[in-house]
C-alpha cells in the first residue's frame, strides 16, 4: 500500500544544509500497521510529513497504492492518506464545533450528505451525538483525539499516518485510543504508518517496525522479534532497556557511551 | 531496599490547595499528608490529579485567587505557613528548590548560562565574582557536562534539551539544597538522555543525602527509580507503597494505571480501559 524507496530530505543547503532523512526505504501492506521508531531528531515525524505533501525538499521514490507521488498531493490522494497529529490541543481549530471540523473536509472532496457522515464518524470513534455542537475547549485531550480520529476517518480513507497520536494523553486515555485504533483498523481494514518514541506503544500496535537514528534506518524488525530475544542492532537494544524503566548501570554505560 | 525516612525533613499535614472561581471553589489538593526524609519520594498521578500543586503549594508557588491551608507544613523545623516573604525566599531557591518539566521555559533566553548561574549564587550567597564563577564551573562539570566552559558562555537556545535540563538541575544544585522538587523533570527528554539525568539525581540523594520528591506520570519510572511512591487521583493519595512494591498494590486505582499501560511482549489484545469509582474521593 505504502513503499518508500530511498527517501532523502534535505533542509537547508551548502555548509548549512541538514539531511533529516538519509535513504530510508520500507513498505507496508495493505491491512498492515508499520511503527517507526527513534528519538528525537531521528527524522521518524519528516518521513511521515514527506509522504503526505506537509514537506515538499524530498527525493526519492514515494508510491501510495502503486501511484507515484509528484510535488503536490491530488484531491484523490488526500481522500486515501489522512494524517492524526501528537497534540489534539493543536490540530484542531479552536472557533470551530466539531460539527463543522468534521464537515469541512466532506464539503473539500464534495461528497455531500454531511450530516449523516458526521454523525456516522462521530459514531465510529465512540462519541455521541451530544459532542457534536461543541468547541474543542469543552473536551478532555482523550474526547479531541476521538475527534481528531473521526475527522481522518470521515472521508474513509485507507491508509491513516498517526505522528504520536498518545503521547500527550494519560496512560489510561492512551489505552482508549490504542484499542479505538486497534478496532478501527480491524473493522475497516485500514493500514496505518505510525511513529512514536514509546517500543511499548509500537509493539502493542504494530507487526513490524522500523528503528531510525540521525535520519537514518537503523534496522527493521517484527513485533514478535523485538519481545523475543532475537540479536539485534546495539541501538535497538539500547533503546530497549532504556525504555525498562532506571537503571543505574544502564545509565552508566551511557554515560561512557556519550 | 525501602527505609523508613530517619530524620524528617519535611513534614505536610492535611495540605489543601484551592481556587475560588465564578462557579465557586475547585479544590485541586483535598487533604495530603505525607513525611519525608533524606529519600526519593515519588509523587504520580494523571493530569488533574494534583500532584503538580503540591509539589508548588510546598514553596508556597501558588499564586492567587489560589489559597493554600495545612495543618502543618514543616521544613526542617521551619513553619513554611506562617514565614514572611522575607523568610520564605531564604527557604525558596536556596534550601528548597524546583526544577520544572521544561528547560526552554525555565532559562532566561537573553543570558548566557554562566551569569544565570552566578545570579542564582549570588543572591543567596555573599560572594565575589570570580567566587560564583568558580562554583558555576564546579556544578556544571558535577552535572556531568563535558565541557563545562563552552556551556558557561552559551545561550539556552544552544544547548540541546538534555543539556538544558542538566543545566537546570545545575541551577537548583549551586546552593546545595536540602530538598529538590523535580516537576517532570526528564518527561520532555529522549530515553537514553532521561536515564542519564536521573543518575546525576541519583548521586545527589546518595552522595549529598538530600531529599528529593519526584513528581511524574511515568509509573514505570517511578517504580524503578524512586524509593517510596504516592499515587494520587483527584487531589488525594490513593496509596502509598514501597517502590519495589509498585506491581503488587492493592488500591484499585494504581491497579487500573498498571493495567493500562501496554507492554513489550504484553500481546496484541486490547488493553483494559480504567474505571474511576466516584467512591474513591470520599
Amino acid at each position: 500500500m505504502i513503499d518508500v524507496r530511498d527517501l532523502h530530505v534535505v533542509f537547508g543547503q551548502g555548509n548549512q544544509a541538514v539531511y533529516a532523512v538519509r535513504q530510508v526505504s520500507f513498505r507496508v501492506n495493505q491491512g498492515e500497521s508499520l511503527g517507526l521508531v527513534g528519538e528525537s531528531g531521528s527524522g521518524k515525524s519528516t518521513v511521515l510529513r514527506a509522504i503526505c505533501g506537509l514537506v515538499s525538499d524530498w527525493r526519492g521514490v514515494i508510491r501510495i497504492a502503486g501511484e507515484m507521488q509528484e510535488r503536490r498531493r491530488t484531491a484523490a490522494f488526500c481522500k486515501r492518506v489522512q494524517m492524526v497529529f501528537q497534540d489534539p490541543y493543536g490540530s484542531l481549530h479552536p472557533r470551530h464545533t466539531v460539527d463543522r471540523l468534521l464537515a469541512e473536509p466532506v464539503a473539500i472532496q464534495r461528497l455531500g450528505n454531511p450530516d449523516q457522515r458526521v454523525r456516522e464518524a462521530l459514531e465510529a470513534v465512540g462519541l455521541d451525538k451530544s459532542f457534536r455542537f461543541r468547541y474543542p475547549h469543552q473536551l478532555s485531550g482523550g474526547q479531541r483525539q476521538r475527534v481528531a480520529i473521526a475527522r481522518a476517518l470521515i472521508l474513509q480513507p485507507e491508509v491513516l499516518l498517526l505522528d504520536e497520536p498518545t503521547s500527550a494523553l494519560d496512560v489510561s486515555v492512551q489505552a482508549e485510543i490504542l484499542n479505538l485504533l486497534a478496532q478501527l483498523r480491524r473493522d475497516l481494514g485500514l493500514t496505518y504508518l505510525m511513529v512514536s518514541h514509546s517500543l511499548a506503544v509500537v509493539a502493542h500496535q504494530c507487526e513490524r517496525l522500523v528503528v531510525m537514528k540521525n535520519g537514518a534506518m537503523v534496522e527493521t524488525l517484527t513485533a514478535a522479534a523485538l519481545t523475543g530475544n532475537e540479536p539485534r542492532h546495539p541501538y535497538t537494544q539500547q533503546l530497549l532497556t532504556a525504555s525498562l524503566g532506571y537503571n543505574r548501570a544502564v545509565a552508566a554505560r551511557l554515560a561512557a557511551e556519550d | 531496599m525501602y527505609h523508613m525516612p530517619t530524620a524528617t525533613l519535611l513534614n505536610v499535614e492535611n495540605l489543601r490547595v484551592s481556587y475560588d472561581t465564578p462557579r465557586g471553589v475547585v479544590q485541586a489538593v483535598r487533604g495530603v499528608s505525607f513525611q519525608l526524609g533524606r529519600e526519593r519520594l515519588g509523587i504520580v498521578g494523571e493530569s488533574g490529579s494534583g500532584k503538580s500543586q503540591t509539589g508548588r503549594a510546598i514553596l508556597r508557588l501558588i499564586p492567587p485567587p489560589g489559597r493554600i491551608e495545612a495543618t502543618r507544613l514543616e521544613f526542617a523545623g521551619a513553619d513554611l505557613l506562617r514565614l514572611d516573604e522575607r523568610g520564605m525566599r531564604a527557604i525558596r531557591g536556596k534550601r528548597i528548590t524546583m526544577v520544572m518539566q521544561d528547560p526552554r521555559y525555565s532559562l532566561n533566553p537573553v543570558m548566557n548560562i554562566g551569569q544565570q548561574l552566578m545570579e542564582c549564587y549570588r543572591v543567596h550567597t555573599r560572594v565575589s565574582r570570580a567566587e560564583a564563577r568558580r562554583k558555576a564551573l564546579e556544578i556544571l562539570a558535577a552535572v556531568r557536562i563535558r565541557n563545562p566552559d563552552r556551556v558557561f558562555r552559551a545561550y539556552p537556545h544552544e544547548v540541546s534539551g538534555g543539556m538544558g535540563q542538566r543545566i537546570m538541575i545545575a541551577m537548583m544544585l549551586i546552593t546545595d539544597p536540602d530538598l529538590l522538587i523535580a516537576d517532570e523533570p526528564t518527561s520532555a527528554l529522549d530515553v537514553t538522555v532521561q536515564l542519564q539525568v536521573l543518575a546525576i539525581l541519583d548521586d545527589l540523594v546518595t552522595k549529598r543525602g538530600m531529599g528529593l520528591i519526584f513528581i511524574s506520570h511515568d509509573l514505570n519510572l517511578v517504580r524503578s527509580f524512586c524509593d517510596r511512591v504516592l499515587v494520587m487521583y483527584g487531589g488525594r493519595i490513593m496509596e502509598e507503597v514501597a517502590a519495589a512494591q509498585l506491581h503488587a498494590a492493592r488500591h484499585p486505582y494504581t491497579r487500573g494505571l498498571l493495567n493500562c499501560l501496554p507492554e513489550i511482549g504484553g500481546g496484541r489484545g486490547p488493553l483494559p480501559v480504567l474505571n474511576r469509582d466516584p467512591g474513591w474521593l470520599e
